[in-house]
């Protein structure tokens, strides 16, 4: 059994809560929350062990592990607490405010030989990794051009502040919301490390981009467009997509239908010249627990196996999300430039 | 329960195959009158339960069907609830604490919070019964004999090991709405032993059930073991495998499960719907023939 506590179980620790919660190999050593409310429900209907100081609660339940889902401002005191008591870390996305932050704490889990993990789910999403594979795989040729797209959404009126409405906690749509779709380009083509132009727009929000336009590169030269609105209430909940343009092809893949076109012979098993669709319901692993997509369970079951040294940790490292932190923040300079 | 249940995806735009489809029928079903000739459809096909998210457009749907007794006079709904997106929206804007300020009725939740940090563990029940009324309004003078907990619920409880909400939930469903509870999962094993370890027996399940071993967690074994014993009455949803498999096979598959009891399925057009209905009613002919000659 890997013992695991939680930090922060909000909406997205509640969720990785449940999912660890079912997880035959899990034992929940604790939860810690600073919400009052929510520390007195899992108390009483879960019997968890909880707390509202952090520090408290690794040092009494001594975890193997621990998942941090706490406001991004958070991510990197607490994370490099963890990582001094040598214990394994699973983030939230994004890592930190800035790369320099997200360098140093790359760096210290490298050596202090821990498991490390960023909650950027995607990448266990099938269609995206079979994106992965077909690009990696050389099987659209050179590749030219890249979009990244995401739309949903979140801020649909004039609201009350949250952490997300403030620049300085990681809330925004660059930060919170295009950071999944940047970290998935980095991953299937190559990370983003030019920003030739950016807008950052707010349509509802006082202080912060509801929208990221970005014309991008990525070091051999191939050029990309980012392209992400969370203002956008046409779509029901959060929409990712990705157009990889090749020399040999062409893939447009969402979460739930990957489309792609063979120009040649060279294309690979299981599909043909031209227009090939597949979907999801083919590609997704198998899950022990399903709460909210595939996806979510198997990147906490990867962590768990990386923990107990099944598998290797190189899904979502740390020096990955490093990598998206840093075309993140050249995006940004870039819009203020 | 019917044999044959009409659900409410196809309406709102949930497709969790393609973003295209999903847009053509918000454009399809943009007017409740869309729907509303769906459903007769559907009814004239021989379909009277509708099954269908606590959605905010369904209380027009409801005011329609209030308002037209004698052609709805044998018209259920299932109501299936919460419709999350709007509570997921709410606890991003307001926080949890903010969340039930809005939705909780009446004033409990002010004198709740008056007392301090003093919460009493039933309090967080009597919220809940307080939630359910509030998403039960749209019903009222509705036939809803069956009443859902939606699988993002369920299944979120059940992984947090919160078998209490999910016992307290069936209990007060009976209670105050003389209707039956029933959970929707993608979890059936797991929940089905909970729920039997909470003192439930013969729930009502709705639950992803298909021959691709979409969403059936656990695996296609497991499911097919547990459909086996009986132990509980079961609506299969997601029949198709989120599009994986052709409609003839896929039917041919549920109809002829052992004790799943209804089949669940949603489509936009006449000759989908019909096709489906017709297809179920085949094999179910069959099935009996066999069992009268053998
Ligand atoms: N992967 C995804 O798709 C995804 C989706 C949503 C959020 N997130 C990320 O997850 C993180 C949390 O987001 P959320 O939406 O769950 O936010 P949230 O506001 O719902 O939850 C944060 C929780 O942390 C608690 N908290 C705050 N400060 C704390 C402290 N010092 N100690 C202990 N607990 C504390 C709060 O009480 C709250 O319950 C963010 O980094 C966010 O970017 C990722």
């Amino acid at each position: 059994m890997v013992k695991v506590a939680l930090i922060g179980a909000g909406k997205m620790g509640i969720s990785h809560l449940s999912i660890l919660g079912a997880h035959p190999s899990v034992e929940i050593a604790g939860v810690c929350d600073t919400s009052k409310m929510v520390i007195d429900v899992l108390k009483n209907y879960s019997g968890y062990n909880c707390y509202t100081d952090y520090i408290k609660m690794v040092d009494e339940t001594k975890p193997d592990a621990v998942i941090v889902a706490v406001p991004t401002k958070f991510h990197f005191k607490m994370v490099k607490e963890l990582l001094n008591r040598n214990i394994h870390v699973f983030t939230e996305k994004p890592f930190c405010l800035n790369p320099t932050e997200s360098q140093e704490l790359t760096e210290l889990a490298r050596q202090k030989g821990v498991v490390n993990q960023v909650g950027y789910h995607n990448k266990f999403v099938g269609t995206f990794k079979e994106v992965k594979k077909l690009v990696k795989g050389g099987f659209l040729g050179e590749i030219t051009h890249f979009l990244g797209e995401a739309y949903g959404p979140v801020v649909i009126k004039k609201k009350s502040d949250t952490w997300r409405s403030d620049p300085n906690e990681g809330g925004g749509c660059l930060m919170d919301y295009a950071s999944h779709v940047i970290d998935l380009i980095n991953d299937i083509v190559a990370p983003i490390n030019n920003c030739k132009g950016s807008i950052l727009k707010s349509i509802y929000s006082k202080s912060v981009d509801d929208s990221v336009y970005a014309l991008v590169s990525i070091e051999s030269g191939v050029s990309g467009v980012i392209s992400v609105n969370w203002s956008d209430e046409t779509y029901r909940k959060m929409s990712t997509s990705v157009t990889i343009i090749g020399t040999e092809g062409k893939i447009v893949s969402d979460a739930n239908e990957l489309k792609v076109y063979f120009r040649t012979k060279n294309y690979p098993e299981g599909y043909s010249k031209g227009w090939n669709v597949k979907y999801v319901t083919e590609l997704a692993d198998e899950v022990n627990f399903y709460l909210r997509g595939e996806e979510y369970s198997s990147q906490i079951d990867h962590f768990i196996k990386s923990v107990q040294g099944q598998v290797n940790n190189t899904i979502n490292t740390f020096e990955s999300a490093w990598k998206t932190d840093q075309s993140i923040h050249l995006i940004k300079e870039q819009s203020l430039a | 329960m019917e044999r044959i249940i009409f659900g409410d995806n196809q309406f709102f735009a949930v497709n969790h195959i393609s973003d295209e489809k999903s847009r053509a029928q918000s454009i399809k079903f943009k007017d409740d009158a869309a729907i509303i000739k769906t459903l007769d459809i559907a009814r004239e096909a021989g379909v009277n339960t509708f099954m269908c998210t606590t959605h905010d457009r369904i209380a027009n749907i409801c005011n329609i069907i209030r308002n037209n007794p004698e052609k709805y006079h044998d018209f259920k709904i299932y109501p299936c609830m919460p419709y999350a997106h709007k509570y997921a929206n709410a606890v991003t804007d307001l926080g949890i604490a903010g969340t039930l300020k809005q939705y909780v009725p009446g004033n409990f939740l002010g004198s709740m919070f008056k007392g301090g940090m003093a919460y009493l563990s039933k309090d967080y029940l009597s919220i809940m019964e307080l939630l359910i009324d509030a998403e039960m309004k749209m019903f009222n003078g509705i036939n809803t004999p069956v009443i859902f907990l939606q699988n993002v619920i369920t299944d979120l409880l059940l992984g947090l090991g919160m078998t209490d909400f999910l016992v307290a939930f069936a209990k007060y469903i009976e209670k105050k709405y003389n209707a039956e509870a029933g959970f929707i999962t993608m979890n059936l094993p797991k929940l089905l032993n909970e729920l039997e370890k909470g003192g439930i027996k013969n729930p009502i399940i709705c639950a992803s059930i298909n021959k691709a071993n979409f969403r059936m967690s656990g695996g296609k074994e497991l499911y097919e073991k547990t459909i086996s014993e009986g132990r509980c009455r079961l609506i299969a949803m997601q029949v198709l495998g989120g599009g994986a498999i052709p409609a003839p096979e896929a039917l041919e598959y549920v109809s002829n499960l052992p004790n799943v009891e209804s089949i669940l399925f949603g489509a936009s057009s006449r000759q989908n719907i019909e096709n489906t209905v017709q297809t179920i009613k085949y094999h179910d002919f069959k099935k009996e023939e066999q069992l009268a000659i053998a």
